[in-house]
């Protein structure tokens, strides 16, 4: 139980960084994600049964979700829409996408096929008892993307993105196209939810084109959870709350499901849990910015 | 350096909110120039820095950097070349970031790749220039920029943009929200950075007074025009009342911004 929590955790964790990268580093709230996540899943899901490389069909939906976030980016730039109607747009159109990528079907399976969790956990040869050794990989998994994502924020491109959701006049002033960086930043937020999307269907056993909803505001309620954890203008702690904000959101949903019969509570009820938990942490965080200022990066 | 050539500029075009905040305006300013701009709110001149910057095209005419025709060219593109500072502290740095990263950030224009240039040498050098300001920002490299306060901010900016080597430095009134005294010490750094680095400039002012004792050549800009343009002997004989009743003859009106009047002896 507490390793499905925190595999479930460290897997929406990527995505919760995603949304971190656009919500408030870009300042660039993207809806995106709702497609890109199932775009990830149906990507892996249809090479895995046409026994792709595994690796290689990650990297694939790792493009896939980064087309996607470019797209949005540029609908945003050129017609100069509002980025929440951009992302919506990428969104429906991703839907009709998803059902192509996986074959004109709404589901695919993956039962009996070899996937990267069936491949770790035949590597580890019983070491360990298998819940344990996807746990072990995706310990690993998240600590290299957080990693990676740390480093990318130190760069002097990534230091560019972080100034360009606080002051984007100061970013056009030296010389930096806003444009193009929206469309790296949108890209890589997205990316990453498709590589989650493609973990995701992997542990699942299965790709479906519903999977994608609510994922955003799941995403949004991670990061949210996880600014009440730490406190700081690191970017390398900024990215680490992201992902325990995750996990913590899915023991919270865990304990709904599970616990929430005493108040006649079904699992219907999730979705409204989870709005009223990002209702609950804007009011608390109005209240904490009054004594202090909020928003840091780095 | 940059010319404009016959520019206009109007908003609204064909709605009953017509305004022309530009009228047929033709200057050209030189390497080495310091040129200081006066008028009344809403004669143009913010308009003119946004048409310089590319921040919008302008309705009518060109503008031209070094033969160049710019007309056309994005902000961020002439941003390569050109300095500006505004009027509030907040714009010109990421109040988010910390020192050191806005300095990272600034230190060269135009897209930056994925190399990470901060390294001990690079805090050295930047820790170095700090010092010139003398705030004992140095010791503050690692805070946020938004514990800072707005004289500390502008004069950052100042420093920050001196250091990418601009060829063209606009200032939109960059003191006008500071209090006297900060804004005497960002107006001093301002004067020795323009020697220092000799940077070509132009400065818009509410300040008569500034006007008249800064730089090399005076614009008095009124209703969208240029009504007048004194440079070198000229420019140094002038003197506020002098200002004012050229002003009269040229336009037979009262110059009225009581703001351009108290400011007169500060």
């Amino acid at each position: 139980m507490i390793e499905g929590i925190l595999v479930e955790g460290l897997i929406y964790g990527i995505v919760s960084l995603g949304v971190f990268i656009t919500f408030r580093i870009l300042d660039f709230p993207d809806l995106t994600v709702d497609g890109s996540f199932p775009l990830g899943a149906a990507i892996m899901a249809i090479l895995i049964t046409n026994g792709a490389n595994l690796w290689l069909a990650l990297f694939i939906s790792l493009g896939g979700g980064v087309l996607a976030g470019v797209v949005t980016a540029v609908i945003h730039n050129k017609l100069k829409i509002p980025s929440l109607l951009a992302g919506i747009l990428t969104m429906t159109m991703l839907y009709s996408i998803n059902i192509r990528v996986l074959g004109n079907k709404a589901n695919l399976p993956l039962l009996k096929q070899e996937t990267i969790l069936t491949k770790v956990t035949s590597m580890a040869g019983g070491s360990m008892p298998d819940q344990y050794v996807v746990l072990v990989f995706f310990i690993i998994v998240a600590a290299v993307i957080l990693g990676i994502f740390i480093l990318f924020f130190h760069t002097d491109l990534g230091l560019t993105l972080g100034a360009l959701g606080n002051n984007e006049q100061m970013v056009v002033s030296q010389g930096a196209n806003p444009e193009i960086l929206k469309m790296i930043g949108v890209g890589i937020s997205n990316g990453l939810v498709a590589v989650s999307g493609a973990f995701a269907a992997q542990y699942q056993g299965f790709a479906d084109i519903s999977l994608g909803q609510g994922i955003i505001i799941s995403g949004l309620a991670s990061v949210m959870i996880g600014e009440f954890l730490i406190r700081s203008n690191r970017i390398g702690l900024l990215g680490l709350r992201a992902i325990l904000g995750s996990i913590l959101f899915k023991g919270i949903m865990y304990a709904g499901r599970y616990y929430g019969y005493y108040v006649h509570m079904t699992p219907n009820d999730l979705k409204l849990i989870t709005g009223v938990l990002i209702i609950l942490s804007l009011v608390l965080t109005k209240f904490r910015s009054i004594r202090v200022k909020k928003r840091t990066f780095l | 350096m940059i010319r404009l050539q016959n520019v206009t500029k109007v908003f609204n075009e064909g709605t009953p909110n017509e305004t022309i905040a530009l009228r047929n305006i033709s200057l050209h300013v030189r390497d080495g120039d310091y040129i200081t701009i006066i008028g009344s709110n809403g004669a143009g001149k913010t308009t003119l820095f946004n048409l310089i910057t590319g921040t919008f095209p302008p309705t009518e005419g060109k503008i031209f950097v070094r033969d160049q025709n710019v007309t056309r060219h994005p902000e961020y593109r002439r941003a390569k070349y050109i300095g500006r500072i505004f009027q509030d502290p907040l714009l010109g740095t990421a109040s988010n970031m910390s020192l050191e990263h806005n300095m990272m950030i600034c230190y060269k224009k135009g897209f930056k790749g994925l190399k990470i240039s901060l390294n001990h040498k690079m805090r050295g050098y930047f820790k170095q220039q700090l010092v010139q300001l003398e705030m004992g920002l140095e010791e503050r490299m690692k805070e946020n920029v938004m514990l800072l306060s707005g004289g500390q901010r502008q004069a950052l900016t100042l420093l920050m943009m001196v250091l990418s080597r601009p060829e063209l430095i606009l200032l939109d009134e960059h003191t006008a929200a500071l209090d006297p005294k900060n804004a005497q010490i960002v107006l001093d750094l301002t004067t020795r950075f323009i020697g220092e680095y000799k940077l070509t400039t132009i400065m818009i002012t509410h300040n008569m007074s500034q006007a008249i004792a800064y730089g090399n050549r005076l614009l008095m800009m009124d209703s969208g025009e240029i009504i007048l343009d004194v440079e070198g002997k000229e420019k140094e004989r002038l003197t506020v009342e002098k200002l004012i009743k050229k002003f009269h003859e040229i336009r037979h009106k009262t110059f009225e911004t009581d703001e351009v009047l108290l400011s007169g002896d500060a």
